[in-house]
């Protein structure tokens, strides 16, 4: 099979029309305001911060082999940030938001210290009592409302926008420029010198090493980024839903569980994988949302078969079919098309 | 020749995409000792992982006593009565080096080996019974490794670069060891790089390179001549 | 003693199982169905579901987990996520959000007076069996061909196949064991406490800090992690009842910072 006439590209057509169509699906989406109700902005808003979540958290896992399943510690963090920001410091909310980001890559940076000395799924483990303890000891600043939490006071909500409907159009925006960015973000970060670090640390830890590629420094920067990220996630989660408590800004299920389903859903390690999981996943819990608990054991029940089955995820399947990618990552060996099957 | 106690026949091996070996054929009658040789990467290692169960092939590309074993599992073979002494010893460190050799004889064939004729063999493993494995020296290793291999008294045993990081002292008296082991009928099959070493205890020869079979015969008529072409491809 | 079932699972299949603090209230629930059901003491109710446990235990190693095994560490920590979730679930439905508890009867306030401290029996007991417990793992493990097995499966898979170990099975053996260990620990929690359907994860997180904090693959160093997590808690609970938890978790964070490798780490032989 590698007697065949060869030439290596990056670009692929496939990813030529992607980018136009992506663009004028950004187009379409960004009119959302005008032309969606007001309960479709808010499903879309909630799925551009899930699909963000799931590709952070697809970066460390998928790409820089960081299993983590605490992410929750940013997201509650990143919105208790953006409480106390507001509320004692006084700062507006947008200015606030970029604040608990800052502070969230600076919170993980100790963080990192510690848990790093963990392997493996220890690591994953680990990062799950780090994320307990921001819960507890949230749950004892009684400033901010203790176990029961707090709303957001309403002079600050209306600083944001006078009208409901403008509010509601901002958050939807900024959701969808949360998801934007954090596309571009990963997707330019693995196009970078260091990104190809990581795609070699994913492929084989032991030979990146050698290479001279500082495999702890890489690993740690992708962790502090995506603690700072997801916590600018996290304030902007409950920018929206305007009351936090310590149970539902540090929930395993709602901000590790589902987003670790969707990237499995959709394709590990892919950046594509995210979006279709998100699709996925959204499409599953419309349908399936008045089950209640059977719902959730379906999702579990789908990701294990799709773990078991297709360990590469709904995009990994159709990439190996048809050999396509929306997102001019890999590097491409062109080869004359095979007869068989 | 009588019915073979193991046949290869046109056996592929593959690495992923890398195809390590290329329709290797091999015919070994019972009682009798081959020695593969070859330099690096010539697949020795491949074959013996692929008779031992360790990779996977298609069923009838492995024959060992009249069954397609090519497909079995590492564990079904062993029972059959196929024993690998691995390349570089592979004891198991947490078990003491008299553990490692009671693991060996865990499927309880019938036959001359057992604990204590193994201590026969090799008198110092019974001074050193309770120590662990890792204490060893790397020429002890390699006894509690053919000893562990021994205890299942098996019909085949393969060796795998038995002399390899030893010193010339420890190889003599290993492979002098060798015709009281393989003297009783059993068979074995030597991977060896040390050349005149393997020639001096085997009965036949095959000669590897890049996966293919490039000479084999009887080992006191091959010539010198004829291996270094086989395993250099250089006249 | 949860954390004895989890640290034999990491000792001998390298598989990180986050169902397993699911499967210590599975087996509270199992234990409160069978009381609820025959009607029998709560520790009678052991003779059923630790056997229960074992089973389900061989059977899902057989069936789905050892399908995840490899270098990869994502799949087998993604489908126990998985698995976790299921579970969690499935006693929201089975069994309702409300917290349960097993009824022992007199067992639970009985007491003994040593030298002037009041000692509960049950403490003691759970004491008691936990110490009996590891002892017999780790007599099985040292001194027992099984044991013999496991730690050479550990070692090295490929070459304890060679031996005529099926690793499948030995795997499934040993998640049986587990199970059949965390079924005991599931039934004395239920008559300690109440539970939920959400208590899993905390006990996960505990038997987890108590592997760490006594040292990897070290079933003593796991008991005295244990009681070092139990102290913290307690001496937590006196300052302020919110920094109960809190201050095993950050016992917890110190042990890791200052010594990583666990306060007893594995001696060799």
């Amino acid at each position: 099979m590698s007697v065949q006439t060869h030439s290596v590209s990056r670009g692929s057509q496939s990813a030529k029309v992607a980018a136009f169509l992506g663009v004028i699906v950004l187009i379409v989406l960004i009119a959302a305001p005008w032309w969606a109700g007001r309960a479709d902005m808010r499903l879309m808003g909630e799925m551009f911060l899930y699909l963000s979540l799931a590709c952070l958290w697809n970066l460390m896992a998928g790409y820089a082999g960081l299993v983590s399943v605490g992410q929750q510690a940013y997201v509650g963090f990143g919105g208790y940030m953006l409480f106390a920001l507001t509320m004692f410091a006084g700062l507006p909310p947008l200015v606030a938001i970029v604040g608990a980001g800052v502070l969230g890559a600076l919170i993980s940076i100790p963080v990192a210290a510690l848990i790093f000395r963990l392997r493996g799924a220890y690591f994953a483990i680990g990062t799950w009592v780090m994320a307990e303890v921001f819960r507890l000891s949230f749950a004892q600043v009684s400033s901010l409302g203790g176990g029961s939490g707090s709303s957001l006071p309403v002079g600050i909500v209306r600083s944001l926008a006078g009208s409901r409907s403008a509010r509601e159009s901002l958050a939807y925006w900024m959701a969808l420029g949360a998801a934007v960015v954090v596309i571009a973000a990963v997707y330019l970060f693995l196009r970078s010198r260091r990104g190809l670090a990581l795609t070699a640390i994913r492929d084989n830890e032991l030979a990146a090493a050698s290479l001279g590629i500082d495999v702890w420094r890489i690993k740690f920067v992708v962790y502090v980024v995506t603690g700072g990220l997801t916590a600018m996630l996290g304030a902007l989660i409950f920018l929206q839903k305007l009351r936090i408590s310590p149970d539902a800004a540090f929930s395993v299920n709602d901000w590790t569980a589902f987003v670790i389903f969707i990237v499995v859903i959709g394709g590990i390690g892919t950046l594509e994988g995210p979006i279709i999981g998100t699709l996925v996943f959204f499409a599953l819990r419309e349908t399936l949302a008045d089950l209640g608990t059977i719902y959730l054991i379906v999702l579990g029940f789908v990701a294990i078969v799709v773990m078991l089955k297709a360990p590469r995820g709904v995009w990994g399947f159709v990439r190996e079919r048809y050999d396509i990618q929306l997102f001019p990552l890999a590097y491409h060996v062109q080869k004359k098309p095979k007869t068989d099957k | 020749m009588p019915d073979p106690i193991l046949s290869l026949k046109k056996l592929d091996a593959f690495y992923g995409d890398f195809q390590a070996l290329y329709g290797v054929d091999m015919e070994m009658a019972e009682g009798e000792v081959i020695a593969i040789i070859g330099a690096n990467g010539a697949g020795k290692s491949t074959l013996l992982r692929s008779i031992s169960g360790l990779m996977s092939n298609e069923s009838d590309q492995v024959n060992f006593l009249g069954k397609g074993i090519g497909a079995h599992r590492a564990d079904e073979i062993a029972a059959l009565g196929l024993a690998l002494v691995p390349e570089g010893r592979q004891l198991f460190p947490s078990l003491s080096v008299e553990e490692n050799l009671l693991i060996g004889g865990r499927l309880n064939r019938k036959g001359p080996w057992d604990l204590q004729s193994v201590f026969d063999l090799f008198p110092v493993l019974k001074e050193r019974r309770a120590y662990p494995s890792t204490a060893l020296s790397g020429g002890q290793q390699q006894m509690v490794a053919i000893g562990r291999a021994l205890m299942a008294n098996p019909d085949l045993i393969l060796f795998d670069e038995i002399s390899l990081g030893l010193a010339p002292v420890i190889i003599k008296s290993i492979y002098d060891a060798l015709p009281g082991i393989v003297g009783d009928g059993m068979s074995a099959i030597i991977v060896e790089q040390d050349i005149s070493k393997a020639l001096s205890v085997s009965d036949r020869v095959y000669c590897l390179m890049e996966g293919r079979v490039t000479l084999k015969g009887a080992a006191d008529s091959i010539s010198r001549e004829a291996i270094s072409h086989a395993y250099f491809g250089i006249d | 003693m949860f954390a004895a079932g989890l640290s034999l699972i990491f000792g001998v299949m390298r598989l990180v199982n986050i169902a397993h603090g699911d499967f210590i209230v599975l087996s509270a629930y199992l234990g409160l169905t069978v009381v609820a059901s025959t009607g029998m003491h709560p520790l009678l109710a052991l003779i059923i579901v630790v056997p229960t446990m074992a089973a389900i235990g061989y059977f899902l190693q057989r069936g789905i987990l050892n399908q995840t095994l490899g270098d990869d560490i994502l799949p087998p920590l993604l489908v126990t996520f998985g698995l976790s979730v299921i579970l969690q679930n499935l006693f929201l439905a089975g069994y309702s959000a409300d917290p349960q508890k097993m009824d022992a009867g007199a067992l639970e306030t009985a007491s003994v007076s040593v030298a002037g401290l009041s000692l509960g029996i049950l403490p003691l007991l759970t004491f008691g069996i936990a110490i009996v417990v590891i002892a017999s793992l780790q007599y099985m493990f040292f001194c027992t061909s099984l044991g013999r097995a496991f730690r050479a499966v550990s070692d090295n898979q490929d070459i304890a196949q060679l031996m005529g170990l099926n690793k499948r099975h030995m795997f499934g053996l040993a998640m049986g064991i587990a199970l059949g260990v965390t079924a005991i620990a599931g039934i004395l929690l239920g008559i300690r406490t109440s539970f939920d359907p959400t208590a899993g994860s905390a006990r996960l997180i505990f038997g987890f800090e108590a592997v760490i904090i006594g040292g990897l693959g070290n079933l003593w160093g796991t008991l005295a992690g244990g009681i070092i997590l139990g102290v913290a808690q307690t001496i937590g609970a006196k300052i302020d009842p919110g920094w109960q938890l809190l201050s095993g978790h950050i016992a917890f964070l110190i042990v890791l910072a200052i010594r990583p490798q666990g306060l007893f780490p594995r001696v060799s032989g």
